[in-house]
């Protein structure tokens, strides 16, 4: 009697242990299946699908370092140009009134007459004087802190052209064709660098800063900067960084190192 | 004192169409610039990327303020109580309703997309003072149209002073956002100062005053009308003290800023170095604009002049137009300042007082709602009654 309660309870133990086996490898590729896709997402942190709002957990940023911009060098210029099909787009309008996202600036210094340069784009603000103007809401901040315009609600008035303190910010004065997909443009509304955001939602890099990096310059870092680990976040804290009219406390996205 | 009889104007010479004729003429042609600003772009005008408000702007605030200013009169007399100003206020209100019409037509046809006006009523971003300012137009045309009902209808005349003194508030609060529109310019340094607001509303003052003394004058003329000494008197003292309150608020404005090291280089610029806007500035808006128009009202052999009062305001007009030239054109010619101590050169024009030549297409445009203003002020006083029989000295209460 007690050896077949026992036999029972061995076999009752051997049928419990596969099933406890089961359950358990069950659990664990559910918890992987759950789990993983945050992880995975965490580590790579910026690539973010396209059915999926932007996150505030980053704000994009750039660091130029102007001792590193060569005087006379326009590769970021360039690659910006064609990566938003602006080089040759409008014949008809004057200098004055072409589009530009980003340039060169000469600065010489009036005391020293030291001479040196850097590239002026859209300071992608975290309090923009764009927005704040803007009757239509058009000009806009994502919570990423890349500004931008939506041409579909910008009804041209141009205030924001006026609020600018960078000047970053262009009209598009006559009709456009061939425009590329990545940029989409429009006669009769404002436009200016997008910080490439069609690229950075694909984890990737603005061109300006992949140009300049090409080059091997390396004047340009982008990245988070509210990742403590992040490229320019260590850059800034090792070397520091400034603003253009930091005394407007507009908090710009684009820092610069050697003015 | 008579009972003040208001008759409409008969309309019906061919002077009165001649007018009509020419005011459409020119409002034809003003579309006919919108038409090809908006078909080819604005690469057809002088504005840019570095002047990004031209010409039509020029217009466009000038009327906006002037509209508000032309509104003075009928304040005087409803809150202000001054009786002689009664007869006076329902031309003063009509005017101003007309004035902002001719300068929001001017605003809204120089956007990029005019077509998209609803989307202007439609979303709102309530930081924008620009997003203010159209409810803000809205409510001019509301309380000021209300404002007349109660003067034109005897039913509402009790309603007449709430009336009034809500339109007053309201024009205040106007010409204070269209001087905010570029006092909230932190940027720029002939901008970001909280006295344009006050210096806009007392400019309106005189620049409105000026568009209805020559509208008021034109129209007893041409209807053959009996305008007395009294009101001409009484209207060339009050021209008098706003354009002197103007130069009151011009001086303070350079003075404030000859002050602060940071504008002297500003200062330079508009007052000695700035070529056309120093020039625009000196002869037009210092010299036709205020001090002739001054030595002209107080000089003791010319004060009872009428045609005299004609000529001051055509130049206190002028001088407007030179005002807002400088201060939207100048101020954006003068070069951001974005890295002091530094000389700046660049592809975009940057460290360089840029250049800007305003093209036919926007002179037109801007005529065009000066035309419109006018225009409908032409037709207005056809179809309703808003002009007093007669101004005679014997008619008008001096009170």
């Amino acid at each position: 009697m007690s050896e077949k309660v026992c036999e029972t309870a061995v076999k009752a133990q051997g049928v419990d242990q596969s099933r406890r086996d089961f359950l358990g490898k069950s659990l664990a590729v559910a918890g992987t299946i759950t789990v993983a896709p945050g992880v995975f997402l965490h580590q790579t942190a910026q690539a973010k699908p396209d059915d999926q709002p932007v996150t505030g957990e980053v704000r994009w940023g750039i660091l130029i370092d102007t001792n590193k911009c060569a005087k006379g060098c326009t590769d970021c210029v360039d690659a910006c140009n064609e990566e938003h099909g602006l080089t040759g787009s409008m014949p008809k309008s004057s200098d004055a009134q072409r589009t530009q996202y980003i340039r060169k600036v000469t600065l010489r210094e009036k005391a020293t007459g030291h001479e040196h340069s850097l590239p002026m784009l859209c300071q992608h603000c975290e309090h923009p004087p764009c927005v704040d103007v803007c009757p239509t809401g058009a000009s806009f901040k994502r919570v990423d802190g890349i500004v931008l315009v939506d041409k579909h609600i910008c009804i041209g008035c141009r205030y924001c052209m006026m609020a600018c303190p960078y000047k970053a910010r262009s009209f598009v004065h006559e009709d456009l064709t061939d425009q590329t997909l990545a940029s989409p443009r429009g006669k009769g509304t404002v436009e200016s660098c997008t910080l490439c955001v069609h690229r950075v939602d694909k984890d990737g890099t603005p061109a300006c800063v992949e140009a300049c990096n090409q080059a091997e310059h390396n004047a340009m870092i982008f990245g988070d900067l509210k990742d403590p680990q992040s490229d320019i976040s260590k850059a800034l804290k090792e070397q520091g960084g400034k603003q253009i009219r930091a005394d407007l406390q507009l908090n710009t996205g684009i820092r610069y190192q050697g003015i | 004192m008579k009972k003040i009889e208001y008759t409409r104007v008969e309309g019906k010479s061919a002077a009165y169409f001649g007018l009509l004729g020419g005011l459409g003429l020119i409002m034809l042609i003003g579309l006919l610039a919108v038409w090809r600003m908006e078909h080819e772009g604005h690469y057809i005008t002088g504005m840019s990327n570095q002047i990004i408000w031209g010409m039509p702007h020029v217009f466009a605030v000038f009327l906006i303020v002037a509209a508000s200013g032309a509104l003075n009169v009928a304040s005087i007399a409803s809150v202000f109580r001054k009786k002689m100003y009664d007869p006076l206020a329902r031309l003063s209100a009509l005017l101003a309703i007309a004035l902002l019409a001719g300068g929001l037509v001017v605003l809204l046809l120089d956007l990029g997309r005019p077509d998209r006006l609803i989307v202007a009523m439609t979303y709102y971003n309530f930081k924008s003072i620009f997003a203010w300012n159209i409810i803000l137009y809205t409510g001019f045309f509301a309380f000021v149209g209300l404002y007349l009902w109660t003067m034109m209808d005897h039913n509402m005349h009790r309603f007449k002073p709430y009336a009034g003194f809500a339109a007053f508030v309201w024009r205040l609060i106007l010409t204070t956002g269209t001087g905010s529109i570029f006092g909230f310019l932190v940027a720029r340094s002939a901008y970001d100062a909280a006295l344009l607001a006050p210096m806009f509303i007392v400019m309106s003052f005189a620049y409105g005053l000026a568009i209805y003394i020559l509208v008021l004058m034109a129209a007893y003329k041409w209807t053959g009308r009996e305008l007395g000494d009294m009101v001409i008197q009484r209207l060339r003292n009050l021209l008098g003290i706003f354009v002197g309150a103007t130069l009151y608020f011009v001086l303070v404005y350079h003075l404030t800023n000859l002050y602060i090291t940071e504008h002297h280089s500003l200062e330079k610029f508009l007052l000695l170095e700035g070529d056309i806007y120093t020039n625009v500035f000196w002869l037009g808006q210092v010299l036709v604009g205020i001090v002739i128009p001054l030595v002209l009202i107080y000089a003791p052999g010319v004060r009872n002049c009428r045609n005299t009062l004609g000529l001051v305001s055509a130049m206190v007009i002028i001088g407007g137009l030179c005002q807002m030239y400088v201060t939207i054109i100048g101020g954006q010619a003068y070069p951001l300042e974005m890295f002091p101590g530094y000389e700046v050169s660049s592809s975009f024009f940057d460290g360089v007082v840029a250049e800007y030549k305003p093209t036919v297409y926007e002179i037109a445009l801007g005529l065009g709602g000066v035309a419109l203003a006018l225009f409908a002020v032409t037709f207005g006083i056809k179809v309703l009654s808003f002009l007093p029989k007669s101004l005679a000295d014997s008619e008008v209460n001096p009170h």
